[in-house]
């Protein structure tokens, strides 16, 4: 056989698995993730929820959009960033453009 | 001839000569693999996260109005309500209590809210399913919390949020009014902050500059500003993506220069020795483009998969650390499995193009030299 043979199968068979995850497995659980949205949705709006659950190590990472402009100083005027999730969090578009 | 058996006749001697050398192929291989996967799991995760704040957070208020004094967020008289309610375009003020609740035991934060329409008394709460994860002093659905005056708060847990809505309830208390207010000390005719609901969304920016005139310490927030903060923060150009990616990015940097800046002893010689046996320099170029292809076309084709596998089927367990910082608690979720065509281009553009290309150029140089040169070097 030749060395050609086993490799164009290979890449075949690797690029229909890719093909299956790009766009039959979404169309599999669409419903499930559409539920979860909907059910999401729902509770952003009932609660009036402003931010994600995904940083919760400080109050200002938690809730990122209602964070105050002083943030990074909340300690005294010259404590910088001290948590991890700061240095991974960019301030807010609204913050750059701000003069004292 | 045809053109295609020419092809195959090429990638036949091309796999040949990476078996010569398997090992150093194969390592070769899978720390190319490792880069694709890790550069397209940053890509995919983020743009995973991004599309699921923009999609849940489109139902969030379209104005929150905070009161600010010395810098920093303070409590809003009630009265301000009636103060917002006035200016044309509004249609609803509704005055938010919420907080956050550090507890020792968990050493992790938490965040308390209030719902207006919560019947269940003044007793119970409803959690999300993180804090029944990691609140230390569980005991069956009781909570004990100690209150802003050092009191013990037992609280009965009467309903926990499905772990699918881990996204935005996972560290959520949801209590009565009362409860809130005994627990955290915040005096009645004051609220945390207010929601603001407008009739023509295109007004906000003008109803907002109308809040600031009559209330100057107040700082408005609006729904547009609130997307605006998750798009820049999972935008491949800021944030979490670019420290992320940064990395990812260095280490094919590398690696792809380290390739092009020579060929070994052995690579030399083999061209060497198929100038000297009649070969042309366009064929010894194809062999080498052949060789790029094979090694960036299989390390993409297993990285973007194994990625796919990893973000949207195991939850992206490497990046869990990384959003985690120094907090307990981290929610469980799926992330919607999103991926465009426009993504999947740039990955194909950023790491197999450049590879196959980049193979080329020592080639050329030693391809396009006199054999019996190369063969002596060799």
């Amino acid at each position: 056989m030749r060395k050609s043979t086993p490799y164009l199968i290979f890449i075949t068979v690797n690029s229909l698995i890719l093909f299956f995850f790009l766009l039959v497995y979404p169309l599999l659980v669409a419903k499930t993730h559409n539920n979860r949205i909907t059910e999401e949705k729902k509770l952003v709006k009932a609660l009036g929820i402003t931010d994600l659950c995904l940083f919760t190590e400080a109050r200002y990472a938690r809730h990122p959009s209602q964070s105050d402009l002083h943030a990074a100083f909340q300690d005294h005027p010259m404590a910088l960033e001290h948590f991890p999730s700061g240095s991974l969090v960019a301030p807010p578009d609204r913050f750059k453009d701000f003069e004292p | 001839m045809s053109w295609i058996e020419r092809q195959r006749s090429f990638l036949d001697f091309t796999l040949s000569a990476l078996l010569r050398r398997k090992w150093k192929n194969v390592s070769l291989l899978l720390v190319y693999t490792f880069t694709v996967f890790l550069i397209s799991s940053v890509i995919f995760f983020t743009n995973g996260l991004r599309y699921e704040a923009e999609t849940i957070l489109q139902d969030a208020p379209e104005m929150i109005v905070q009161r600010t004094m010395a810098g920093r967020q303070a409590l809003v008289p009630l009265h301000y309500a009636k103060e917002i309610k006035k200016i044309r375009g509004v249609r609803q003020v509704k005055p938010r209590l919420w907080g956050y609740y550090y507890h020792p035991a968990a050493q992790a934060n938490y965040t308390l809210m209030v719902r207006d329409d919560y019947a269940n008394g003044e007793d119970t709460v409803e959690v999300g399913a993180g804090v029944q994860r990691t609140w230390g002093t569980i005991r069956g659905d009781h909570l004990y919390f100690r209150t802003f005056d050092g009191e013990a708060l037992e609280l009965r847990i009467i309903k926990t949020f499905t772990s699918s809505s881990e996204l935005v309830t996972s560290d959520l208390i949801i209590m009565s009014e009362e409860t809130f207010r005994r627990l955290t000390g915040i005096p009645k005719g004051f609220a945390t902050d207010m929601a603001v609901t407008i009739r023509n969304s295109r007004e906000s920016q003008t109803i907002a500059e109308k809040v600031s005139l009559s209330l100057p310490e107040t700082r408005c927030i609006l729904k547009e500003e609130i997307l605006r903060t998750y798009t820049a923060l999972f935008d491949w150009r800021g944030g979490y993506t670019i420290v992320l990616l940064v990395g990812a990015f260095l280490a094919f940097m590398i690696f792809a220069w380290d390739k092009a800046t020579g060929l070994s002893a052995e690579e030399r010689l083999e061209i060497g020795i198929l100038k000297g046996v009649g070969w042309d320099t366009s064929d010894i170029l194809m062999i080498k483009f052949w060789e790029g292809c094979v090694i960036s076309l299989t390390a993409f084709l297993l990285g973007v998969s194994a990625a796919f596998i990893h973000t949207f089927m195991a939850s992206a367990p490497l990046f869990e650390h990384a959003l985690k910082g120094w907090a307990t608690l981290y929610p469980a979720f799926q992330l919607n499995p999103n991926v465009d065509a426009y993504q999947l281009a740039v990955l194909f553009t950023l790491t197999v193009l450049p590879y196959s290309f980049v193979c080329l150029i020592p080639a050329w140089k030693w391809a396009s030299s006199d054999p019996a040169v190369v063969m002596k070097q060799g």
